[in-house]
């Protein structure tokens, strides 16, 4: 089967290999995409006859089943791989898994994987489409992708705004998709976070560096709050998890303090009472559960552009499907 | 008793007795016997035309990994001496960082013998510091010089104990042996997998930053200072690193340097892409880095040129980057890089790379060779300075082929390599 050249090109590793019309392409095709979850018969035949593995060597939960949601919903035939119970456990390499995955005549593989540009190495060694779910520090393409739709959503447009993420910037693969892709996209962007977990040379990318949450609280119409891995207590990078809530939390008095909106997102899995307290992730300005809902649908058009479809006829395919 | 050779018509570089003419040289019974135009060649003496080329004292690496015993896979003492052949290479020190780690005399005579049977150039065990390279007890040094060692060294593992240091420092005075050292503060490298810097920012790796390497070399050049031992700092790839060693050298600290030609000729930037094969330790760092490395190559501070030879297998770099060893090989490479980027790019005349590459290191190490007078050993490197080509690791006689460098067209190679009055190496003159 020839396989057709997408708008995007082989596959979706990172939003900094993208151009600011391709990311604006993926948020315009998932517009269409939204309406079919809400039907009542959530299913069109846009991927009818494609195989898909979802290959998913770290825990996941929020973002497999979202990608399986959307590859279900485009009526793609799926595989979901584990690292637990599956050949990896016994020691098969990456190569290996992903040669005779190939071998079995699949069309495309979602990967998640723990070591940073695992996505890219697969990517450059099967011909199927790779799309990444997440690849250890480095990126996470459709998380980002998710967030600046829910932004979009909300002001109507990106360019302009002032995004701020907030946390572990250091081992955060949200964090750099979100930077290449909000800097394009013509937001202005920050970080803030302890200096323990803001990576040295960051501001070089091009953001500005709040070393209090105060500050980027008064600066910023957006605020990305990243989950903090309780992970990185052991590693010493702070304190502890009630000294971060202290002075990196993103809490109601801070917030009322500027005395306008901010947009509050989160990727999740929250810590309530750490990076963020409840009253604000439950609170009016949070959307982290449209983030939820408009994952389903910037994966829907990931993988329909990525399998050749083109963004003006995304309407039509609903009915259609790709071919 | 092998046959002598007559080396004719060559042009003689040999920086230790500051010659540089076109003259005869013959080697007999193993050492130079003869140096003068127009030699006479005595019945049954193999000629070998030297027309066009150059006749250099036989280079010497310091720092190379051979993996035997215990990483056979990725090298053998045979297959990596015949990869030093290949490269012009008349000796290399083997670094103790294998399985079992060579840390007794058993081990150390181990190596020296497989070096012996292989017959191709010599190879000098070095031996560790400490047992098992845990950096908790010295290892019987003075055993480890008889049985062949000519220097100690945890490389791979740095020595975090300051006091270990100096006890190695002190102890192995007595045997007049150098303490090779890997500056590397552990505690500041951490988890890292490449230098800590803007990439390393861009690509979602953890870097180690240029301090965990400083903050060690401040270290070893302090103990040194203290002892009056003899401290050898491998592989340098930092620029402050070199500014610390030339500031202990202006006070008369017994120190020498390794600069190797990857840090000479690559940044952090060929990490992009994470490619496994610009992946080592010392990771390659800023161009800053690169051009103090440099400086300090040219004025001498870094007085040794070390390859750091450091074969793995193609499975083992066959991995996403986290999980790829560190290092790359180097000896089938060094001789093309530096004859190409230093002498035709003009950046140093063949005598420095001589003393860098010959000189330095048989000093440092005090082995012998480096010097191609009367009654010196008949260990002798035949450059082409024009020789062009192209590094295909499908060629190379290491049983490794991990290099940044695949592709890379250079001008100069060895072309005859000989020990003790013995070809091990003859290049196809096609």
């Amino acid at each position: 089967m020839s396989r057709t050249v997408s708008s995007l090109g082989k596959d979706l590793v990172g939003l900094e290999d993208l151009s600011a019309e391709q990311i604006q392409a993926i948020l315009d095709t998932a517009e269409p995409f939204k309406e079919i979850s809400e039907r009542r018969i959530k299913k069109v035949p846009v991927l009818r006859g494609k195989t898909i593995v979802n290959l998913f060597m770290e825990p996941s939960t929020r973002t497999r089943i979202s990608f399986e949601f959307a590859e279900k919903r485009l009526s793609a035939d799926t595989v979901n791989i584990a690292a637990s119970g599956s050949s990896v456990v016994k020691g098969e390499t990456l190569v290996d898994t992903a040669r005779n995955l190939e071998a079995m005549r699949i069309d495309m593989v979602v990967i998640r994987h723990g070591s940073s540009g695992a996505a890219r190495f697969l990517a450059e060694r099967i011909p199927s489409n790779v799309i990444n779910a997440g690849d250890g520090s480095h990126e996470h393409p459709t998380q980002a992708l998710l967030d600046f739709l829910t932004i979009r959503d909300h002001f109507g447009r990106i360019e302009g705004l002032k995004v701020c993420i907030v946390g572990d910037i250091l081992h955060s693969r949200v964090a750099r998709s979100n930077i290449f892709g909000l800097l394009k996209l013509g937001a202005e962007v920050a970080v803030c976070g302890p200096m323990t977990l803001l990576p040295k040379g960051i501001d070089a990318l091009g953001v500005r560096v709040f070393q209090r949450i105060e500050d980027a609280i008064e600066w910023a119409d957006v605020l990305n709050v990243l989950r903090l891995q309780l992970e990185r207590m052991k590693g010493g990078f702070v304190p502890s998890l009630r000294e971060y809530n202290r002075f990196f939390g993103v809490t109601t008095p801070r917030l009322q303090k500027v005395g306008r909106d901010l947009l509050i997102l989160h990727p999740g899995p929250m810590n309530r009472g750490v990076e963020i307290d409840s009253d604000v992730a439950d609170g009016p300005h949070s959307v982290i559960l449209k983030q939820v809902t408009n994952g389903v649908a910037v994966r829907m058009a990931v993988l329909y552009l990525l399998a050749g479809g083109a963004p003006e006829q995304a309407e039509a395919a609903k009915r259609e499907g790709v071919g | 008793m092998t046959r002598s050779i007559l080396l004719r018509g060559g042009r003689i570089v040999d920086p230790s007795n500051h010659v540089d003419e076109h003259l005869d040289l013959l080697i007999a019974d193993g050492k130079v016997v003869r140096i003068g135009a127009d030699l006479e060649s005595p019945e049954g003496a193999h000629i070998h035309p030297c027309d066009g080329l150059v006749v250099v004292p036989g280079l010497i690496d310091v720092h190379v990994h051979l993996r035997e015993p215990g990483g056979e896979h990725k090298e053998t003492i045979e297959t990596g001496a015949r990869a030093a052949a290949a490269g012009g290479f008349t000796s290399i020190c083997a670094m103790p960082n294998t399985d079992p780690v060579i840390d007794s005399p058993a081990t150390v005579g181990f190596v020296a013998a497989a070096g012996r049977a292989a017959g191709l150039s010599r190879v000098y065990p070095v031996g560790a510091i400490s047992l098992g390279q845990r950096g908790e007890q010295l290892t019987e040094i003075g055993e480890l010089v008889d049985a062949g060692a000519v220097a100690i060294t945890d490389d791979g593992r740095p020595v975090m104990d300051s006091g270990l240091m100096r006890m190695a420092l002190e102890y192995a005075q007595t045997f007049g042996i150098p303490v090779a050292d890997h500056p590397e503060d552990l505690g500041l490298s951490r988890s890292g997998v490449m230098n800590e810097g803007l990439i390393s920012a861009r690509l979602g790796l953890q870097g180690k930053p240029n301090a965990s390497e400083d903050v060690h070399i401040a270290r070893d050049l302090l103990v040194a200072e203290l002892t009056g031992g003899h401290i050898h700092l491998q592989h340098v790839s930092t620029r402050l690193g070199v500014d610390l060693i030339r500031g202990a050298k202006a006070r008369g600290v017994r120190v020498t340097a390794e600069a190797t030609p990857h840090h000479l000729l690559l940044t952090d930037e060929a990490v992009d892409g994470y490619r496994t094969d610009a992946k080592m330790n010392p990771p390659l760092r800023t161009e800053a880095d690169r051009a103090g490395v440099e400086q300090g190559f040219l004025d001498g501070t870094l007085d040794t040129l070390a390859t750091d030879h450091a074969p793995h297998h193609y499975d083992e770099k066959e991995q996403a980057f986290d999980d790829a060893p560190f290092g790359i090989v180097g000896l089938e490479t060094a001789v093309g890089l530096l004859l190409t980027h230093y002498l035709h790019g003009g950046k140093m005349n063949l005598s420095t790379i001589l003393d860098r590459m010959s000189v330095q290191p048989a000093r440092a190490f005090g082995l012998s060779g480096g010097a191609l007078g009367l009654g010196a050993p008949g260990d002798v490197t035949v450059l082409d300075l024009e020789r062009e080509w192209t590094v295909d690791p499908s060629t190379f006689r290491s049983r490794a082929k991990n290099t940044p460098f695949a592709g890379a067209e250079l001008r100069g190679k060895a072309v005859l390599t000989v020990v003790g009055g013995r070809v091990i190496y003859e290049e196809d003159r096609g």
